[in-house]
């Protein structure tokens, strides 16, 4: 008869792997419980040799750094996983993408042990993009000039924990709208599959509790009367130091 | 011509409702064929949350029967929640598929499949959200066919309005079957409209509307005939006679979303035998056809690379029932030994339960709850409903679950069942500390529970107790509020054991729509106008609204609420079912109702596995046979090891 407290052996972790992916199209409604839930599956039928924590329950080893919330997409999102023997970070990444769902998508793998991913040390802030369906970029200049004259911006917002007081100014970095006459303007239309829109760039520091794009949307919507048609989509472009994400502007 | 999809118009819609990632598909294992490529198109609805509806087996099974077939598609559709639903309605976005997000009235054909009677108020929403009239008399040839399965569709009565055509058993063959029927009529340029179709299907499914219903005086059916020619006067189930050739799901659909059930189910039998008088499940589903111990191996293997799941359920009624159960568990633990893949046995009969599932389902570490349903408390009420489980049995079996270290042992109950008195219910108190007293002993430790899990019995169709009145659901709250007060009363186990239940209400209106007949139609139809939505679910069930619209819909007849749930039935009385063929011979059906309640004890019926045929009429009636091992097969670890690779 088995002993009750017989606890499973576990192979130990060799390895650490960051592994940066995106959450796009569909994709973006997921929760970071649903996309926790993705990769524990996603790396079983890539058959990766994961690590499992001890107990009565094992729990394969992913961590999660912080995810983008529910039906915000991402290009730049992090988890690392603990592996019992060494594999090279282009098989890992070749692998789960061939498990994982189309728009749970692994862009980058790399050894936690080398520090050359974005996320690892200073890691203080994003770039986002937002795009504002029926806006009219000119409108969005004069609400984002308004928005970063004030001193603060007190936004409300509601979490499960009830109602939260947040100040949305003092964590933006930097708040722009992107030129239509800019090149990437004319990407527009590719990049957000929404025609008539203004585009919102910012870098926005990680602050506790956490100041998100929503936030920021929300003091141009209440302050500044900057009302999109339909819900914006938002996009977290980059994440890691501020030296880093200055040197990133891509859109 | 290709349809467009919805996603456009459903996008900005979802960031404004709870847990948006339900409807936007996109899941391993989901298939998205060309429109075009189809001839004849399935859209499947499972008329419950997507987190209920998903796992599904039987969609998951005819999903991808009808797949793979060239020249055939299926999508998925599930209810939507009323927030979702509100806001469809303000902008005029229509029931969609989550597979490709077409509109389910694009589709030929609308499967429904009903484990519940309470998911009815939800067939209407998804019809008039799909554009659909309600009525299958209003339908043109611009609607899909609308058909019901699963084992609520064995009394479809209550929704016969709103149905075309209803499969009874099995679906595996039976879809396809339809679907040639469909093609045919398609490719013949659509002869004589819908009724020609409905025609063609009238051998293979049930269409109420080539059946009519008279009524005496006092509201019982007078008759229930075929109002055309060439229309059977019964309508028979189906029944997959080899389940090693119909190894489905192979690859399970593995959601993003939170579902009830987290992991990968292979069916290790259909049907069951043990004759328990309250079981629908058990009386429709025979005989029993036990799935080869190779073919349920090579599906685990299969089932496990293609999802990812990391817990194996083997399902059945009665799993620990199979006749090689011991070998698939030692065999399959063997194999995913230190793989962090675990088994799970969601229904175990508590006699058939043995110390080597108990070593094997907690080899790797895992002990998920156990459950056991006695169903009765005192052994005269196990008599009464054949579920003749021994105090002995459940104490020997909980025993070895607790010393095999499992902490936690749930048991559920029935109330209300026939014949039962206040102290059959307060038994359950008894056995529960009896529980508590002998898992303390038998693992040397304080902390060990047990949960008490009971609800309302609701008579079924096709089963003995099909005439029994329904209990008053004041005695079943009264009996239910009394056990509470004993499981409290004695301070050495109270901390130890749980207690859980549900009330009385809803069981009623289950009830009403179990045994109903076409008059419950327009109660339903009611219920679902004044808002009813979801009635499977607590926070949405309103038994007022249900009592309200009951009495106004069947004012101007002689039935009422009462005449459908608490009366008891004779002989005579013509059922709303009685048309419906699960195979059972009637006569066999009555003598076990008037065997349950005789005055001197039940008599026992055995399992026909096991003991020689006591006729009930399946087989017969069916053309069909038990299927059981053992193969003498087993199952080769190395073989199947590769599944979760240990590089």
């Amino acid at each position: 008869m088995a002993r009750p407290d017989l606890k499973t052996a576990q192979l130990p972790a060799v390895q650490h792997l960051v592994v940066r992916y995106a959450k796009r199209g569909k994709m973006r409604f997921a929760s970071h419980r649903d996309v926790a839930r993705v990769f524990e599956r996603g790396v079983r039928r890539a058959g990766l040799p994961i690590a499992y924590s001890a107990g009565f329950t094992p729990h394969p080893r992913i961590s999660y750094a912080g995810g983008a919330p529910t039906g915000v997409a991402s290009e730049a999102e992090y988890l690392t996983l603990a592996l019992t023997s060494r594999l090279a970070g282009p098989q890992v990444r070749e692998r789960l993408n061939a498990a994982l769902p189309d728009g749970i998508d692994v862009i980058d793998v790399t050894d936690a042990a080398s520090g050359a991913h974005a996320a690892s040390g200073d890691n203080t802030a994003s770039r986002w993009r937002v795009v504002l369906p029926g806006v009219e970029p000119a409108a969005a200049q004069r609400a984002v000039a308004g928005f970063l004259a004030l001193g603060e911006a007190p936004v409300e917002r509601l979490t499960d924990k009830g109602v939260r007081r947040l100040d949305a100014r003092s964590a933006v970095i930097t708040l722009d709208v992107l030129d239509p006459a800019d090149p990437e303007g004319g990407q527009r239309a590719a990049v957000t599959g929404v025609q008539d829109c203004a585009i919102l760039r910012m870098v926005v520091l990680h602050t506790a509790p956490a100041v998100r794009p929503d936030d920021v949307l929300t003091a141009l919507r209440e302050r500044h009367g900057l009302v999109p048609s339909s819900p914006p989509i938002t996009t977290r472009l980059a994440q890691g130091s501020l030296a880093l994400l200055a040197g990133t502007s891509a859109l | 011509m290709p349809v467009e999809s919805v996603y456009p118009a459903l996008e900005p819609l979802l960031p404004r409702v709870r847990k948006p990632v339900q409807y936007v598909g996109g899941e391993v294992g989901s298939v998205t064929k060309d429109w075009d490529s189809a001839d004849v198109r399935w859209a499947l609805c499972y008329p419950d949350a997507y987190e209920v509806g998903l796992p599904n087996q039987g969609i998951q099974i005819l999903y991808e029967v009808l797949n793979e077939r060239d020249g055939v598609l299926a999508e998925r559709t599930y209810a939507v929640w009323p927030d979702l639903e509100a806001l469809m309605r303000d902008h005029g976005v229509p029931q969609f598929t989550v597979d490709a997000h077409r509109p389910v009235g694009a589709f030929d054909v609308l499967g429904v499949s009903f484990a519940t009677e309470m998911a009815y108020t939800n067939l209407l929403t998804v019809l008039d959200l799909a554009g659909i009239p309600l009525f299958s008399s209003e339908r043109t040839l611009a609607h899909p066919l609308v058909i019901a399965g699963g084992h609520a569709a064995f009394n479809p009565e209550p929704i016969a309005d709103f149905l075309d055509a209803v499969v009874l058993g099995d679906g595996e063959q039976a879809v396809l079957a339809i679907t040639d029927v469909i093609r045919a009529w398609k490719q013949a340029g659509q002869p004589d409209g819908r009724d020609g179709l409905l025609l063609g299907l009238a051998n293979l499914a049930y269409v109420p509307r080539f059946y009519d219903f008279s009524y005496h005086p006092d509201g019982r059916i007078s008759n229930v005939s075929p109002n055309r020619q060439d229309i059977p006067p019964t309508v028979s189930k189906h029944t997959v006679m080899d389940l090693d050739a119909w190894p489905y799901p192979r690859a399970p659909i593995v959601p993003v979303a939170e579902t009830v059930h987290e992991r990968y189910s292979v069916e290790i039998f259909r049907g069951c035998t043990r004759g328990c008088r309250f079981c629908q499940a058990g009386m429709i589903t025979r005989p029993v056809r036990e799935r080869s111990i190779t073919t349920i191996g090579s599906m685990v293997a299969a089932g496990v690379a293609a999802s990812g799941f990391d817990e194996v359920g083997l399902l059945s009624l009665s799993s620990a029932d199979h006749s090689e159960i011991n070998e698939i568990a030692v065999d399959l633990a063997d194999c995913y030994e230190g793989s962090n893949v675990g088994l799970s046995l969601p229904s175990t009969r508590v006699d058939a339960f043995n110390v080597t599932l108990a070593n094997e389902l907690s080899r790797n570490g895992r002990r998920s709850g156990l459950t056991f349903a006695p169903e009765g408390g005192s052994e005269r009420m196990r008599k009464v409903i054949n579920k003749m489980v021994t105090e002995e049995d459940l104490i020997r079996t909980v025993s070895t679950s607790y010393a095999s270290g499992w902490r936690q042992v749930k048991l559920y109950f029935m109330c209300g069942l026939p014949t039962e008195t206040d102290e059959d219910v307060l038994a359950i108190a008894a056995l529960a500390r009896r529980v508590i007293a002998v898992g303390r002993e038998a693992s040397g430790r304080r902390d060990i529970r047990c949960t008490v899990s009971i609800g309302a019995f609701v008579p079924k169709p096709h089963t003995p107790f099909q005439w029994a009145a329904q209990c008053p659901p004041e005695v079943v709250d009264a009996r239910l509020r009394a056990l509470g007060g004993a499981l409290r009363a004695d301070r050495a186990y109270a901390k130890a054991i749980g207690y859980r239940y549900h009330d009385g209400q809803p069981g009623v209106i289950e009830g009403l729509l179990s045994r109903g007949d076409r008059r419950v139609g327009r109660v339903i139809l009611a219920a679902w106008l004044d808002g009813g939505r979801f009635d499977g679910w607590s926070e949405y069930f309103s038994f007022e609204r249900w009592v309200r619209c009951a009495e106004s819909a069947l004012a101007n007849e002689p039935v009422d609420l009462a005449w459908y749930t608490t009366r008891e039935r004779d002989y005579s009385e013509v059922l709303p079912w009685d048309h419906l063929d699960a195979g059972l011979d009637r006569d066999w059906l009555w003598q076990d109702w008037q065997d349950s309640i005789a005055p001197e004890g039940a008599a026992e019926v055995e399992d026909c596995r096991w003991t020689p045929c006591y006729e009930c009429g399946v087989c017969s009636a069916m053309g069909t046979e038990i299927q059981v091992g053992p193969t003498g097969e087993r199952l080769d670890g190395r073989r199947l090891l590769p599944v979760v690779s240990r590089r």
